[in-house]
């Protein structure tokens, strides 16, 4: 099972960044290649300043959203940057910010997180991604 | 006959996707044929490693759900 899998990665709360780390650790687990690209407010989480902060949840989370959050957190489970780091040990895993949501963020290289492996713009994202599954988070 | 097992992981209490995660690290340690035995208890367990084997060619040997809610996966190595 060797399909590659794309995520154009969007969201920049730690409910939809958790989401997209499990489907890129479950994926590498299986074996796929997996290619994150990291747009506006998902690539400004991966700022080494601020990975580790909390970036909130989605609005439709409410009270009792992030009272279920902060159980499982309590109870042990892995950050979202966490499982993506585990993730990298056991697969291909390349992370890439958009160079366009950089230049929104005035962000240079040295901002990010080591997580994030480069740099890159749409197109190499879409001959990454070939003819394998992208997914929206 | 009586399986040899000489890797052992706990992941009891991690949640999805650890218990594959943890499984993937430490079944990259073993050589070929060697036995993996891996406690969970999410309750995704169940078909996570099953997929998982089918994935990667590493046979599910034995697989238990004992009362107590603890999954026991027993993996041989590709």
């Amino acid at each position: 099972m060797s399909q590659p899998l794309a995520i154009s990665l969007f969201s920049g709360t730690d409910d939809k960044l958790n989401a997209a780390a499990v489907l890129v650790a479950g994926a590498a687990a299986l074996g796929r290649p997996v290619h994150v690209f990291l747009q506006y407010w998902a690539l400004d989480a991966f700022r080494s300043d601020r990975i580790e902060a909390d970036h909130g949840l989605a609005p439709e989370a409410g009270h009792e959203g992030r009272a279920a959050v902060d159980r499982l957190r309590s109870n042990g489970q892995a950050s979202w940057a966490e499982t993506l780091r585990q993730a990298k040990t056991i697969g291909a895993v390349d992370i890439e910010a958009c160079s366009l949501s950089m230049d929104l963020l005035e962000l240079d290289p040295s901002d990010l997180d080591p997580l994030v492996d480069g740099v890159e713009g749409v197109a190499a994202f879409w001959m990454q991604a070939d003819d394998g599954q992208v997914v929206f988070i | 006959m009586t399986l040899l097992i000489t890797h052992r992981l706990d992941a009891r209490g991690l949640a999805c996707p650890m218990p594959i995660v943890k499984s993937a690290q430490a079944i990259a340690g073993l050589v070929s044929g060697e036995l993996l035995e891996v406690l969970a208890t999410d309750p995704g367990s169940t078909k996570d490693f099953a997929a998982w084997a089918r994935a990667t060619g590493h046979e599910l040997v034995e697989q238990s759900t004992p009362d107590d809610g603890v999954y026991r996966f027993v993996l041989r190595r590709k």
